[in-house]
């Protein structure tokens, strides 16, 4: 329900899901331009699960991400000019440049950084939610990955360990139906991923990923039992992925009639929609709230090109700590 | 209770204390569980993990009677899940903890090197030097013990190759202690191979709680005439070698690296300038082992200080067989060490 947030919040989440967006886009006109070194991995189409989840975190609260992964930093709260020049491999980015777009951390403030093997943040995860667990707090431990990464071993391993241990992580699968050019219907036989969960006796969902209030609302069940000591839970997003899986796909396993049909749910207009017709804000304060996002996320790009490149020494450094 | 009373009771307590330092012959077994106690009683961030480590106490028993000491949050026994549990230990380690994965033989490491060579080696790295991984993973290797082909490997080498791990493989029971100790107190990750058939050997080893720092070799016999830089069980089969080799008035000396991440090329380097001859001996198969990483080395930087070509001596290039025979005869056995020595002296 709308009404259970203030307009401050509500305007808040709005504002971090353009934010991602646009960064997005920005992201990939950069491509297009050859303003980076690298690849990328776009998730636009998919921020409603990204800040649904984020949003209802504590300080103290971890996450993992994925290749697909600015949106969920961005949720985390990351510094915009620092992502982006992160990704264009300067020395001021999150990792000095040695990390690019798919490696963007922030482990000081729970974002326990974006992992380029598919379920290789799983098991972390886990780990995180067991040194919660031994020092007795109360953090929780978000983990991301795709409806790729539910075919991976580590995802079954993972989700029986903190099962077993009763451990307080959220799995959150962000079903965008495709790994690279497969269809996950392709790739398993069952409809919704969430009833995996079954299995390792632990609670499955499936939700609408694309509505933010009901990622929202789910997770903050979930967030609240697994504070409590009861455990994981394992929730499927339902989203799309609106671009190629990375710069070089050419898309050849999708129509161009599924992606605009898919584009008619985006989690954004339909937010926006909501907000207009509360009034939570007027029509004219989203103009100036996409106006401000457009220039932080420029201002983000400026800064990037600004930056300076790492110093060649800056190789030999960060190897062993 | 009476002043008396207390004097009395911190005398005693100081006796433990002494008899708790002696120095006492341990097996390698032991000395590895000694180290466990020691820095789980010092530093409750230190937590084991692993399958069948509680109340089985591991496959080769050396994590014995610590989870009736520490309990079983802290010895925690898991499924048969190597990917997840090393894992796990990455991401406990990333957000502070101090694990050390019991992974039950180091044929399994295949299994969980995902999270070995591209989680934990490389954090710290593509983070920007963010974040710290301070794990360690001990776990049996070599043949010996009729066990075939895929409980018996010597795979060191592939993780010598990964820049972020380090490496470390302790031939005797002191120097299993004390090494096992900079590795759980190493802010990086650390693989500890632990050689199977030394589990039962016995040495002195003293009580207290000694460290030996990583990256610093020992030289476990002086020599003149030849250098044998052995690992592992080598080190002893060396050491075997080198009193027959003492008999024939070929002295030995024998440098024991104890890890092979960092390599005190030192060491090395200085008793090839004093012996002026090499033979790397170690169990793993030749092709490909970290012999020829220790050839090379001394090829490179120490090469006119040479009288003979350098030798390696090795696994050979099979996969270790059941048979007693052809496991003996997979592997460079005492004999063969001489016979080498003798013909790198002699030619």
């Amino acid at each position: 329900m709308i009404s259970n947030y203030s307009k401050e919040r509500l305007v808040g989440l709005y504002q971090t899901m353009l934010s991602i967006r646009y960064f997005e886009e920005e992201v990939e006109r950069s491509v297009k331009k050859g303003l980076f070194h690298g690849t990328t991995h776009l998730c636009m189409g998919q921020e409603a699960a990204a800040v649904g989840v984020c949003s209802v975190l504590k300080q103290g609260d971890k996450m993992t991400s994925t290749h697909r992964g600015h949106g969920h930093s961005i949720a985390m709260g990351a510094d915009m000019k620092k992502m982006m020049a992160e990704i264009f491999g300067k020395a001021t980015g999150y990792c000095k440049g040695k990390g690019g777009s798919m490696h963007i951390a922030d482990v000081d403030y729970g974002n326990l950084g974006s992992n380029a093997i598919v379920g290789g943040g799983i098991p972390i995860t886990v780990g995180s939610a067991l040194t919660a667990h031994l020092e007795g707090t109360k953090d929780v431990t978000v983990c991301f990955f795709g409806d790729g990464a539910t075919n991976e071993g580590s995802f079954h391993e993972a989700l029986n360990l903190a099962s077993i241990w009763k451990l307080p992580v959220i799995f959150v699968c962000e079903n965008n139906e495709y790994g690279m050019s497969s269809s996950i219907t392709e790739m398993t036989n069952i409809e919704d991923l969430s009833i995996r969960a079954k299995s390792y006796g632990i609670p499955g969902m499936t939700i609408d990923g694309n509505d933010l209030l009901e990622v929202m609302n789910i997770t903050e069940r979930a967030v609240s039992r697994a504070r409590n000591g009861e455990g994981p839970i394992l929730i499927e997003a339902k989203t799309y992925r609106y671009n190629g899986h990375s710069k070089s796909d050419k898309q050849r396993y999708r129509t161009d009639e599924e992606v605009s049909k898919r584009k008619k749910k985006d989690p954004i207009q339909r937010f926006e929609k909501m907000l207009i017709q509360s009034d939570i804000p007027e029509e004219k304060d989203i103009e100036q709230i996409k106006q401000m996002v457009i220039e932080e996320v420029e201002a983000a790009t400026d800064f990037a090109l600004a930056s300076p490149e790492p110093k060649v020494e800056e190789l030999l450094t960060d190897v062993y700590a | 209770m009476s002043m008396h009373n207390i004097e009395t009771d911190n005398d005693l307590t100081q006796d433990t204390v002494i008899l708790q330092n002696r120095t006492r012959e341990l097996t390698y077994a032991e000395a590895i569980r000694e180290a466990l106690q020691q820095q789980m009683r010092q530093n409750k961030k230190v937590f084991l993990l692993g399958e069948d480590i509680g109340i089985y106490g591991g496959a080769f028993g050396v994590t014995e009677g610590l989870v009736q000491e520490f309990g079983k949050e802290r010895v925690r026994d898991t499924p048969i899940s190597e990917l997840g549990i090393t894992g796990v230990a990455v991401g406990a380690a990333l957000t502070g903890m101090r694990p050390v994965v019991d992974i039950q033989f180091s044929d399994f490491l295949t299994l969980a090197l995902d999270q070995i060579v591209n989680q934990a080696a490389k954090i710290r790295y593509m983070y920007g030097g963010k974040g710290k991984v301070p794990l360690v993973i001990r776990t049996p290797s070599g043949s010996g013990t009729g066990a075939a082909a895929q409980h018996s490997q010597s795979l060191e080498a592939w993780l010598t190759h990964i820049p972020g791990l380090k490496v470390v493989q302790p031939g005797t029971p002191y120097d299993a202690k004390g090494l096992l100790k900079a590795a759980i107190e190493d802010e990086n990750p650390v693989i500890f191979y632990e050689h199977k058939l030394l589990y039962k050997t016995k040495a002195n080893v003293p009580g207290t709680d000694y460290v030996i720092p990583l990256g610093k070799a020992d030289i476990k016999k002086e020599g003149k005439d030849l250098t044998i830089v052995a690992t592992a069980i080598m080190v002893k089969r060396a050491l075997k070698a080198a009193e027959e080799l003492e008999k024939e008035a070929i002295h030995v000396e024998i440098v024991d690296p104890r890890t092979l991440v960092p390599l005190d090329e030192k060491c090395i380097l200085q008793s090839v300038e004093k012996t002026g001859r090499l033979l790397v001996v170690h169990e793993a198969v030749k092709r490909g082992g970290y012999g020829a990483e220790i050839a090379s080395i001394v090829a490179e930087k120490g090469f006119s200080n040479l009288k003979a070509p350098i030798k390696r001596l090795a696994g050979q290039d099979v996969p270790i067989p059941n048979n007693k025979k052809l496991e003996k005869a997979a592997v460079p056995q005492i004999k063969d060490i001489i016979r080498e020595a003798r013909k790198i002296v002699h030619e």
